[in-house]
């Protein structure tokens, strides 16, 4: 408990976000480039509302768009708290967003993104989430699109 | 004479809203029925005022991979509407295989020509082509994706066969799973009312489940083995090619590549004006004796191909686009 407490303190500057599913905090680290933010994962914490949930915050540094797909992507059912000035500036109920640019990469090994090096375009469709390619039109089910976001 | 052809031109391209053609799901109904009519149109045009509308025009035919079928049908449209044509057939004997990436290709080609034809192996390529070119591109084919203008000249012969799409009862016969044409046109009939596909094939190569979820609500899917079965339903079998290679097990190939072979004798099952379409190249799939009977419509079919782009070719001159 203790321990916990040291890691959760509130940031001044940056992104804090709340009811992850377990295990996204790490996922979401490796996505975005942190560079030298400060960054402090909580993971399997206890929630009153998940049972179990990850909370991670980013000090220090302005996400941009990109990367904020990247954990509306991620994160989907999660809070998303910009902190101003130790305030929460703006607040977000992460869901998936309808497009994603330069996030995935195309599992089509034939796509002319992955021949050329392009940067990537998809739709997304909820319920089930898919994705397609802009370029050469195959979709990504849930599972190849968790596996296809781009390193930070 | 040429002032009245291209005015005409000019008042019937206006409708048509795209500056490419790269994928049948661009393309709405609407815009589909506009490409037919002006195919018909420039099928009883006169062949010298028809031959004006590319005068003095460049159109690049770029083969990035090699298809006899679909560039001698698109050389012949660009001349017959007089223009010249520009490219390669194979990229094999040019440059371009040398690691040239295809925007560079583009941007250079576009400086030719006032229309760019391509055909690629990589899926995606004419988008991208699309994307960055200031001139128009028309899709010859990209990988496994897209062909549209196959899908396109598959619609213009029902129309022109049957006078209209809506209302057709079409069986698409063969390998579903991997066949880009029977999946483009099955999207494309989901964009017209009532037609009715039956989805023929062996377990193996069923049609995909997405395309079935994309389309049914749209159009009536019956998936079915029973080619008999449903014959004396059908106004169009739309025969495709099964491929050895697409067999993990040669056993299961031999099991199934005479189960779909069509001869003279389904005749006896099916309606009057009951037509038999392929893409080409066949193998055996149809037997040579249905090529006198009636039904046959695979090689009008091709036919077809060369008025619905020069229809495209007619729409698209002018489109240059700001990027
Ligand atoms: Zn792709």
């Amino acid at each position: 408990m203790s321990e916990k407490k040291i890691h959760i303190s509130p940031i001044k500057n940056g992104t804090a976000i709340d009811h992850l599913p377990v295990g996204t905090s790490l996922k979401i680290l490796e996505a975005i480039n942190v560079n030298d933010a400060t960054c402090t994962a909580a993971m399997n914490v206890e929630s009153k509302k998940m049972g179990r949930k990850d909370i991670l915050f980013i000090e220090g540094k302005e996400l941009n768009e990109t990367e904020m797909d990247k954990i509306r992507i991620l994160g989907k059912n999660g809070t998303m708290n910009i902190i101003k000035d130790s305030k929460i500036s703006k607040k977000e109920s992460i869901d998936y967003p309808n497009e994603a640019k330069g996030i995935l990469t195309c599992a089509n090994e034939k796509c002319i993104t992955n021949k050329e090096g392009l940067i990537t375009k998809f739709s997304l469709k909820k319920n089930p989430l898919s994705a397609k390619c802009f370029y050469c039109e195959k979709s990504m089910d849930k599972k190849e699109i968790m596996n296809s976001i781009k390193k930070g | 004479m040429s002032l009245k052809a291209n005015e005409k031109n000019s008042i019937e391209s206006g409708t048509f809203s795209l500056t490419d053609v790269v994928s049948i799901a661009d393309i709405s109904r609407k815009e589909i029925e506009i490409v037919l009519n002006k195919a018909k149109n420039l099928e009883e045009m006169d062949k010298k005022e028809k031959s004006k509308i590319l005068e003095n025009r460049v159109v690049a035919s770029l083969f990035f991979e090699p298809s006899t079928r679909t560039r001698l049908s698109f050389e012949t449209a660009i001349q017959n509407l007089g223009g010249r044509v520009i490219g390669f057939a194979d990229p094999g004997v040019s440059s371009f295989k040398k690691g040239e990436t295809l925007s560079d290709t583009i941007k250079m080609i576009e400086r030719y020509a006032d229309i760019i034809v391509m055909r690629h192996f990589i899926e995606g390529a004419a988008r991208r082509a699309a994307e960055i070119s200031q001139v128009p591109i028309i899709n010859g084919g990209d990988g496994a994706n897209q062909h549209p203008t196959q899908t396109l000249l598959d619609l213009y012969t029902i129309k022109k066969e049957f006078g209209k799409i809506d209302g057709i009862t079409i069986g698409l016969l063969g390998d579903l799973k991997y066949g880009r044409t029977v999946h483009s046109l099955a999207y494309a009939l989901a964009k017209f009312n009532d037609a009715k596909i039956y989805c023929i094939s062996p377990e193996q190569l069923k049609m995909p489940k997405e395309i079935i979820e994309d389309i049914k609500g749209k159009v009536k899917v019956i998936e079915t083995d029973d080619l008999n079965k449903v014959l004396p339903e059908l106004d169009v079998l739309y025969a495709t090619r099964i491929q050895k290679e697409r067999f993990a097990d040669e056993k299961d190939y031999n099991k199934v590549k005479n189960a779909f072979i069509l001869d003279a004798g389904i005749l006896k099952k099916t309606k009057k004006q009951f037509r038999i379409m392929h893409p080409l190249p066949r193998v055996n799939e149809i037997k040579t004796e249905l090529d006198l009977t009636p039904a046959a419509l695979y090689f009008e079919q091709a036919a077809n191909g060369v008025p619905v782009r020069e229809a495209l070719l007619a729409m698209l001159l002018g489109k240059k686009k700001v990027i």
